[in-house]
């Protein structure tokens, strides 16, 4: 575990950087550079990273960006206009402007993302640790609950489970969450079953500490890192599930303007007006692709054992 | 001695047990510790480390210890629960182990795991866990403690690293402390540096100490008594000052093949083991 904390290997020799830090702040300094420029270096992460930030930006600054126009407000006499320059990526079927439908859909992804991410992280961490911690029959029990979420395809159980609790965001977040948290108690059950056994574990109890304190202070943090870059790979799933629930109608709901639902509404009129569909099926697309870019290039830059 | 005894073993037995063949690692051990050091010598292999954790209740299946008697203060260890080893151990016993690059969480902040000890068993304050933490870093000898508190384990040197053990398992004020060759990976002027902090606190204190090393000039200079094990059993007990009067040929022959500086031999002697010796 301690090339965590080493120094990067040769792969990132400096180049013109200090090679012998002075003080702690420099060194740490240096590591992180070192790190920014592995993941600069790989064009297509930047890439993915500027269409995430993009993402965040357009989230935050939706009305700004929409140029006036609502995503909600209707206009029946100017229904299905092809782009223009008023209708920067024209109208829907409701005469709405699809440009500003796109930069407030982002808000709906990334909630689903942030709220996906805060629930499976924990959950898979929590069921993980135990497992791996006390081992035995705890560890069959839990790594069998596991083996089940992990055996149905992921899209048939968030329908399943999104169908079962009713459409809206909410609920396409806990059926996302419901089947995407299994691989998360698989790595960190790995992780912790190494770590169990190291000295320093050893040690803590040792001094009397309690399985909990162990599990959750000396165990979770070592095992963040690699359950976080699973988490950036694992976006692009997530999205993708998202805008597939919203498609068949399970995710959020009209009027709410939502990707995946977007293209659902493009569908019938997709021969003769294009753009009604593909604008929004675009962004999925771009997006989802920028996180599998960014979560490619995370791996590679942070994660010692992967080279 | 019996009157304040920190440890009575009679008749300790630990097995390892396998389907196949079972391993009796620690075989009919019986002390008692006081308020003293006692060491405890051996090659490796013969259940010195087996009996230091069979102390602390953490042998673990497939594992089993047995004892007729074992007690600390008194109060009969074989009944113990989970819970109650819990609070026993960093309390009332610790234990410093052979490698402090190992024992030390590496992504925690070194004071931070010396204070979690304090806390665990003290009142919960950080300020005050974090006052006894730089008093301990100081009382083994550590210069700045301010500063090595905020240090992470791998920029500590191993000596250092130790002492930060020695410091985060002696600040709970236990009465007994097990160290299990604390010194076998430093060496050897680092070596004599922490026993010598270890030594001290422990006199200070008034603490029992188990030494347990293989290490003899190490045993015989620290410790006031000495138990050589040889296949799980004790062979000898022996005081720090009748080394000389060893009756037991595995006794010996251990002390005849450590070199001397003022009698050089050509060849070192070499321990010849008799069969009948693990009877």
């Amino acid at each position: 575990m301690n090339d965590v904390l080493s120094p990067p290997s040769s792969r990132f020799a400096p180049s013109g950087r200090d090679a012998a830090p002075r003080s702690q702040a420099q060194a740490l300094l240096g590591s992180a550079l070192r790190r920014a420029a592995a993941l600069r270096r790989n064009l297509l992460a930047t890439i993915g990273l500027a269409i995430v930030i993009l993402l965040v930006v357009f989230a935050i600054a939706a009305p700004l960006l929409s140029g006036g126009a609502s995503p909600l407000d209707q206009d029946l006499s100017s229904r299905l206009l092809p782009p223009s320059r008023a209708h920067l990526f024209g109208t829907d079927d409701l005469g709405r402007d699809i440009y500003a439908r796109v930069v407030y859909g982002s808000r709906a992804t990334l909630t689903i993302v942030a709220l996906v991410s805060i629930i499976v992280a924990p959950v898979g961490l929590a069921v993980g640790t135990m497992a791996g911690y006390f081992g035995g029959a705890v560890d069959l029990a839990l790594m069998r609950v596991t083996d089940i979420f992990l055996a149905f395809p992921r899209l048939v159980l968030a329908l399943a489970f999104a169908s079962a609790l009713g459409p809206g965001i909410d609920n396409a977040v806990l059926a996302i969450s419901l089947t995407a948290w299994a691989p998360y108690a698989r790595i960190s059950r790995a992780e912790t079953a190494s770590i169990v056994r190291s000295d320093y574990i050893a040690a803590i109890v040792l001094a009397g500490a309690s399985p909990a304190r162990i599990i959750f202070r000396h165990v979770t943090p070592l095992c963040l890192s690699s359950v976080i870059i699973r988490l950036t790979v694992d976006m692009a799933g997530i999205i993708l599930t998202a805008a597939g629930l919203g498609f068949l109608g399970l995710g959020a709901q009209p009027p709410t303007p939502e990707w995946g639902a977007m293209v659902a509404a493009g569908r019938d009129v997709i021969l003769d007006q294009w753009w009604v569909a593909t604008i929004p099926g675009l962004a999925i697309f771009v997006v989802s692709l920028a996180f599998n870019l960014l979560g490619d290039g995370l791996r590679d830059a942070f994660d010692p054992k992967s080279s | 001695m019996s009157g304040e005894a920190l440890f009575e073993v009679e008749a300790l037995n630990v097995t390892y047990v396998d389907p196949r063949r079972s391993v009796r690692a620690v075989r009919d051990v019986s002390f008692a510790l006081g308020r003293e050091r006692l060491g405890i010598v051996g090659e490796s292999g013969y259940g010195k480390s087996t009996l230091g954790r069979a102390l602390l209740g953490l042998v673990q299946f497939p594992g089993i210890v047995e004892a007729q008697t074992l007690k600390f203060q008194g109060r009969d260890l074989k009944s113990f629960k989970p819970a109650e080893w819990q609070a026993l151990r960093g309390r009332h016993v610790s234990m410093v182990m052979q490698d402090a690059k190992y024992s030390l969480n590496p992504v925690r902040r070194v004071g931070e795991q010396i204070m979690e000890t304090y806390r665990l068993h003290n009142s919960k304050d950080r300020r005050e866990a974090r006052r006894r933490a730089l008093e301990m870093l100081d009382a083994v000898r550590i210069r700045e403690p301010e500063a090595v508190f905020d240090l992470y384990p791998h920029q500590l040197s191993g000596g250092m690293g130790q002492r930060a053990m020695i410091a985060m398992m002696l600040i709970g004020n236990p009465e007994a402390l097990i160290a299990d060759e604390p010194t076998s990976s430093l060496d050897v002027t680092v070596q004599n540096q922490v026993l010598r902090v270890m030594d001290e606190l422990v006199a200070k204190r008034g603490m029992g100490l188990i030494l347990i090393s293989h290490n003899l000039s190490v045993v015989s200079s620290f410790c006031d008594r000495i138990l050589v094990m040889y296949g799980g059993r004790i062979v000898e007990s022996l005081d720090r000052d009748r080394l000389e009067s060893a009756r037991h040929p595995y006794t010996r022959a251990l002390f005849a093949s450590a070199p001397s500086l003022t009698h050089p031999v050509e060849t070192l002697s070499v321990v010849k083991r008799d069969p009948a010796w693990a009877e």
